[in-house]
Order: structure tokens, then sequence, then C-alpha cells
């Protein structure tokens, strides 16, 4: 078990890598000159452009600017913005937001998207399976910004329930955002959990249980649902790497200072340092909460076993 | 000056209201409160682009925030824009407009208590100008003796460090020395670029551009927080003659400009100097009279590009100026929010004539008699530039329907570049056809909008000239405005070279932008300036 866990660590090294360089040649890809567009309408001064370029080791080509920007990695050297804050910094400050956000957005899943989906799962055909189904449709069809804003709308603005945006309130700020960006897939784990329940509950283990005369209560709660909570556990986890990397609309709307919100300023000004150290750390988590749930899967299910 | 993203306004302008537009009515209930002065109110701002220096803040957003932590050496009128000494400067005078000499006023000092002396104001701007800082602003001491020995070419040192045109006198005086005579020059020192820093900027440059130490009317006790913004404090030793009315103001950072309005709505935030243009039509029922106006110093051209063999005949651009319906689009298109230009400058600034182009207003046979006489080839289709994502592409349509239809000239939009590819390809002649073109003023003189745009200096890459307009006579008028003895005289001399491109048509005017702006009922007396920046010292708190 420990080989394998150290194994699929080292492994991260070369996927980090490869992602990293690949982000950085997108960035660098992106046509047109950052610096000019820093003046907008008027240009900086010669001068100034030059020594913004060599700052940033823009003149280079591309391969170079990597190998820099490693160099100065290994030492602990994010690079900075082109306003001269480093990176570093910025993921620093914004990064605990981010992962709180991420949580609500996961405790939101479990709670909500696994309690509808047992309820859905227990009564098929009934109204709230009905009701299940055609809600988890209609969250799945609508895009997260339209989403964030009627929420905001609603619960902000018109009934006064929820701030509208910031963090002014602590952990209450975090609860509609959180929704918000739970909601597409709070519904996937509602309509997984059903699906696998209620295949569950006609399977034969199942069926034997029953016969054995235990209640409907352990039937369903320590046969059924363990088993059928094993694909909803490999979604969440997985999942959880993805909110990080996806609350970009989300923060956005509720103008969240997290990660997402800081990548999307500096993909709008090319600034390939920030892009490449926030995404590469996105993909750090993504491939670390994989590896969490590969090591779960062992625990849930005694078939499976890490050599 | 950078543009910020431009979002909408619907109450419609006329020309004489350009400058009194604010609706009345919540002056006299302030009163109260404003001798209390407390509370703290917020503002929207979006995400500034630097660190909150004077020198490095070329934009809106992080210009809020240094313009509510200093007082410039002049401060500009509310009504007329002219400089007035109501900031740092006692006077600055000059016998030949080319050597000034600034004079200090007692009493002004920093927020950490260092007092402001001329020494500060030279050190400031000898920092600001070197190349080698890279500072945004560096370009405004460009007309300073001795500002090229500070230029460093690519991976070298600059000549100098200091430029040989400013000269310490006296703690309260300064001389300033420019390569050429300009009489508006005192008129230019109430920007942004122009405000002086204390010594603690030099001890720690990265420490205050998060926390700035200015000499204005609120201070900074805390830093800057990325991504959520700054409140400040009022300046209680503030050394001006009108001290900031509340407690506190807190500019909040923003992304997303529809959830700031959805704040306003609610109550939780007091003011927004834009407003989204989806909330155009409702705004007005809404706000009622907190809704308000204002005229901003700024122009949008369509320019030509002079050296487009279709477009080098002066009579082809005027026929393209004549075509264009303005009021159409700024009804239709706009709201309200532009008002139609005719004329080279702001309406903001001195000098101002409102109908000083005749090729501005629509003329559709007098534009097919100059086309014809001028031979134009109307079966090809003309290119119409704008940079993508940033609004343009309903307007640019819509001058390109007008032009099919008074001209009988098909168009096709050139819409797909971000402005970060605009920008060089501007730069570099490859403009087919003509292209939006923007400009928002650095400080309310004819001239900016004159020379920075149209002189042979101002040429790419050095300068924002993307027409490639050059003609010596013009720039000679220029230059006779810069050396005239008077603001009046310069003013006339300024006109004449407007005249010039009025008849060279480089470029052809066409809106002007209007601010709509809104507060919640928690503050009053709210007003935003033609920089459209807030006043916010004015704010009372807790009124009406």
């Amino acid at each position: 078990m420990g080989r394998y866990v150290l194994r699929r660590l080292l492994l991260t090294i070369p996927v980090l890598l490869g992602a990293s360089l690949l982000i950085f040649a997108m960035v660098y890809a992106l046509p047109g000159d950052p610096i000019r567009a820093l003046g907008g309408d008027r240009p900086l001064s010669a001068a100034v452009q030059a020594q913004l370029r060599a700052e940033y080791n823009l003149d280079d080509p591309l391969l170079i600017q990597y190998v820099k920007y490693l160099a100065g990695l290994v030492q602990g050297d994010f690079g900075t913005d082109f306003s001269g804050r480093p990176v570093l910094t910025t993921i620093l400050d914004r990064l605990p937001v981010t992962i709180r956000l991420a949580l609500v957005a996961v405790g939101f899943e479990i709670l909500i998207g696994i309690l509808a989906g047992v309820l859905a799962g227990l009564r098929r055909g009934s109204f709230f399976d009905n009701l299940v189904l055609v809600s988890t449709t209609v969250v799945v069809s609508i895009p997260v910004f339209v989403l964030g804003f009627l929420a905001q709308y609603v619960f902000g603005v018109r009934l006064g329930w929820f701030p509208i945006a910031g963090l002014t309130d602590g952990w209450y700020s975090y609860i509609l955002p959180g929704l918000v960006l739970a909601a597409l897939s709070l519904a996937y784990v509602a309509r997984l959990t059903r699906t696998s329940l209620a295949e569950n509950l006609q399977s034969d283990y199942v069926r034997t249980a029953r016969a054995k005369g235990l209640s409907e209560t352990t039937v369903v709660g320590k046969h059924a649902l363990r088993n059928s909570l094993i694909p909803v556990v490999t979604f969440i986890g997985a999942d959880l790497g993805a909110l990080l990397g996806g609350a970009i609309v989300t923060e956005s709307v509720f103008n969240i200072p997290g990660l997402g919100r800081a990548v999307y300023d500096a993909v709008l000004r090319q600034e390939g340092a920030v892009v490449v150290g926030i995404v590469t750390l996105f993909v750090f988590f993504y491939i670390f909460f994989n590896l969490v749930v590969d090591v779960l899967y062992a625990a849930l299910d005694p078939r499976i076993r890490y050599e | 000056m950078r543009t910020k993203r431009i979002a909408g306004a619907s109450v419609v302008l006329t020309g004489s209201l350009l400058l009194t537009a604010c609706g009345g009515g919540d002056g006299g209930s302030g009163d109260a409160a404003a001798e209390e002065g407390g509370g703290t109110f917020s503002v929207y701002i979006g995400e500034p682009e630097n660190p909150l220096i004077p020198g490095n803040t070329n934009e809106t957003e992080g210009g809020q925030i240094v313009d509510a932590l200093w007082t410039g050496l002049v401060e500009y009128d509310r009504e007329t824009n002219e400089a007035a000494y109501t900031g740092v400067a006692e006077s600055i005078e000059s016998e030949d407009q080319k050597t000034w000499t600034v004079n200090l006023k007692d009493g002004w000092t920093f927020h950490d208590g260092t007092p402001v002396t001329a020494q500060s104001y030279v050190d400031t701007w000898n920092y600001v100008a070197n190349s080698e800082n890279a500072q945004g602003n560096s370009y405004f001491f460009a007309n300073v003796e001795g500002y090229e020995d500070l230029q460093a070419e690519e991976g070298k040192k600059p000549a100098a460090t200091e430029m040989s045109g400013l000269r310490v006198v006296d703690d309260q005086t300064f001389e300033v020395t420019l390569t050429d005579p300009y009489a508006q020059w005192p008129t230019t020192v109430g920007y942004t670029a122009f405000f002086p820093m204390p010594q603690a900027f030099f001890d720690d440059p990265e420490g205050f551009g998060a926390q700035p130490i200015g000499n204005g009317p609120f201070k900074a006790d805390e830093a800057f927080q990325d991504g959520v913004g700054i409140t400040l404090a009022r300046f209680d030793e503030f050394g001006g003659e009108e001290p900031a009315k509340a407690e506190g103001v807190e500019f909040r950072v923003y992304t997303e400009i529809n959830t700031a309005y959805n704040d306003l709505q609610a109550g939780s935030l007091d003011v927004m100097d834009e407003l989204p243009p989806d909330a155009i039509a409702s705004a007005e029922d809404q706000f009622g009279e907190r809704l308000k106006t204002q005229p901003q110093g700024d122009i949008t051209s369509l320019g030509f590009p002079t050296y487009d063999e279709r477009f080098a005949d002066p009579e082809v651009r005027q026929a393209f100026s004549m075509a264009i319906d303005r009021e159409a689009i700024t009804e239709s298109i706009f709201q309200g929010t532009r008002t139609p230009a005719a004329s080279f400058v702001s309406p903001v600034v001195d000098g101002y004539r409102e109908d000083a182009c005749e090729a501005c207003e629509l003329n559709v046979e007098e534009a097919n008699r100059i086309l014809d006489e001028a031979g134009f080839d109307r079966s090809e289709p003309v290119d119409l530039w704008f940079n993508a994502g940033a609004g343009h592409e309903e307007w640019m349509q819509a001058i390109g329907n007008q032009l099919r239809e008074n001209l009988d000239v098909e168009y096709q939009l050139r819409g797909d570049l971000q402005f970060a590819e605009y920008l060089p390809l501007q730069d570099e002649k490859g403009m087919t056809g003509p292209f939006r073109s923007g400009w928002v003023m650095d400080y309310p003189v004819m001239e900016n909008f004159l020379g920075p745009l149209y002189s042979t200096s101002a040429l790419p890459p050095a300068g924002s000239n993307s027409t490639f307009y050059s003609n010596e006579e013009f720039d000679a008028q220029v230059r006779a405005g810069n050396s005239a003895a008077s603001i009046d005289e310069a003013v006339q001399e300024y006109q004449k070279a407007e005249d010039m491109l009025i008849a060279d048509m480089p470029a052809t005017p066409l809106f002007y932008r209007v601010t709509q702006y809104a507060h919640s009922e928690n503050v009053s007396d709210v007003s935003v300036n033609a920089f459209q920046r807030v006043e916010v010292e004015d704010v009372v708190v807790g009124s009406e």
C-alpha cells in the first residue's frame, strides 16, 4: 500500500512538468503583445516597455522562458505578475478561500445530493423520485453564471437571506456561492446515488439480508448503501479537484477573492507566470484527490487491494 | 491613460446641459451630517492593475484609490475643469512658459508626518521618469529637460538618474525647465502622475505599493487586500482647506459589475461610478434622483489609415465623416450614454467649440458629391476595424450600415483581434480601413486631445498617432499654442490647429462618453468628475 502511494506520488512529477509546459505554451501562443496592451490607447514609453519585456523574459523563445521559470521555481520563486506582486503571495492569499468554498460545495454535494439520491432510490417512481429527476435536469441545463445571478438576485437582493457578494459574513458568506458551485455536481451525485442504490436493492445479498430478518434500516444502511456509495465517493473525490479549479465563474459572480478569479484575470492580461503557477496547482490537486479516492476505494471495498 | 471597460447610462443629455447634469435636491439636507462628519461608505471599483503608486497608476480603478490618498499641486474645478490652486502649490509661474517656478504652501504633510517639500517632488519625478523603474506614467515627464538621459536603451543603464530640468530652490520652491514652452503646464500637474511621495517610498517601494502614504484627505491604515479592496480613514492633519466629510471610505473590488449592481440595489454598496448596460432601462425607476450623469473627458473617433491609398485623400475621409449619422447611433445603440461629437476635443475642456466640425454633420448629398470628385472606388468593400470583446461590434456595424446606405459602399467588419493584438497592428500600419480609436484625457487641456494624437512626434511606436497623420503646419500650430503667453491665447492657437484637423480629417470625431452613476440612500453629495472618479472627500454619510 505504502509503495503504491509512493509510486503514484512520484508519477505526479512528470505529469506536473508536462502540464506546466503545456500551459506555458498555450499562454505563449496567445497572439498579441501584453506589454503593449498594458498602456492601452497611450503606449508606455519605449524604454519602459523594453524594461518590462526584459523583466518578464518576454523576448526569449518559449523554451528559454520555460527553463528560466523552472529555475526560479526550484528556488521557490513562482515569478511575479505585471504589477510586481509575487505569484506565490497571490496563491497563499487566495488558496484558503478557494479551499473553503470547495469544501462547502462538497458538503452540499454529500448532504443534499446523497440524501435526495437515497430517498429517490428507495421510492422509485414516487412523486419525490420524479421531483429529483426533473429538478436535477433543470440544474444541469442552466449555465452556472445564470444560476449564480439568479440565486444572488432572489436570495440576496429580494429576500435578503444571504450576503450578495464578498466574504463579509464569514462562513455564512460561503453558503450561497457554495450551493451554486455544487449545483451541477450535486445533481450528478443525486442521480448516481439513486441509480446505484436502486440497483443494489435488487441484488442477491440484499435479498439474503432481508430473508435473515434484518430490519429495513440495517439492510439499506449497512448493506445496500455501503456498496452503492462506492461510485459516488469516486465521483465526489475527483470532483473536489475539479471544484477547486472550476470556481472561476462562481468566484467572479459572488466576488469571492479566490484562485479562480485570479486565474481569470491573469488569462485576460496574458500573465504567463500567474496562469502557469495557479493552473499547475489545480492539476496537482486533481491528481492528489484522485489518489486519495483510489486509496479510499480499498477501504470501502475489501475486494480491492493495492500491492 | 487607460480606458475603463465601458458600461452604459441612459439619461440623454443635450449639449448645453453637459456640465451641470447632476440632479439637485440632496445638498441641503446633508449639512447637519457634514458637520458631525461621521460614517464610512463603500465605492465600487474594478481590480487595480498596478501597485498603488501614482507614477505607475494609469488606469481608472487604481487611480480612484490613489486620488483619494493624494492631493496634487493643483486641483481641477468641478464645473470648468480649470486648474485651481486649492492643492499643494501656492503658485506656478513663468516668464517664458518654459521655466516654471513652483511655490508650495506651508503645512502640508504626508500621512506619516513628514513634510511635503520641494525635494519630495523632485525625487519622485526623477524616480517616475527613470525608465529603469518601469513606471507607466514615465512619459508625463517627457517634456522636462533631461528626460532623455533617464531613458535606458535595452540592456543598458540610463545616462543619468536626475533630470537636469528639475532644481530645488528651497524647501518650499522648485524650478522646472521644459524642453519647449508649454503655457498649460500648470494645468497638467494636477494629474496622478505628478503626486509626490515621501522618503518611506524609496525605503520600501513594495510595501508602499500595497499601503501607500500620500498627502490627501484620506490615509491608508491597512494594506490593500488583493481581490478585496482597501478601506481608507480620514486624515485629520490634512493640509488642504476642505478635509474629507466622511470618516472613511471603502473601495471594494468587484470582478463582475452585475454583482456590484446587485449589492447597490440591496443597499450593501453605496456608490457605483458606472452601471451595467443591462441596468440602463430600469435604473431610473429604481434610483430616481440618486441616478446622475457626468460627461467624461474622452473621445471616440473613427481613425483613417492615412497611409492606405484608398484613404490618402482628405476628401474621401470627409465624405465618410459626412455619411455617418452620429445622433442616430447615440440614441438607438448607446441610449444616451454617449453624445455626438462635432469637435476633436472634449466638451469638458476650455476651448471646446460645439460645432467646430461641419463635416461631422450628416450630409449625404455632399458626401456623395465629394466621393465622386475624389474618384473613390465604391465597388470594393471597406474594412472596419475594432478590437474584440469590448462592446464595439454593434455600433461599428451601425456605421457600416450607414456607409452602405448613404454612400453605397459595402463593408466588412474586422473585429476579431483582442486589444493586445489590435494595438500592435495599429502601430504597424496594419489597418486596411477605418478603425475605432479611443482617447481618455490625461489632463483637461485642449492640447491633450491634439498633440498626443495627431502630431508628428507622436507617431508610433512612441505615441498614439495611429492614423500616421503628419503635417508640419499642424505641428507648428500646436507649438504656437504651447508657447502662447496665456491660456486664453493658447486656446486660440489650438483652435486653429483643430481647424487644420477638420480640413485634413485624419480621423473623424464620433462620440463623447457620458457616465451614468448611482448611489444608495446611505449617502449624499455624491459626484463623479470628468476623469470618472468619485469625489470621495465630498461624500456625506447618513443623510437624506
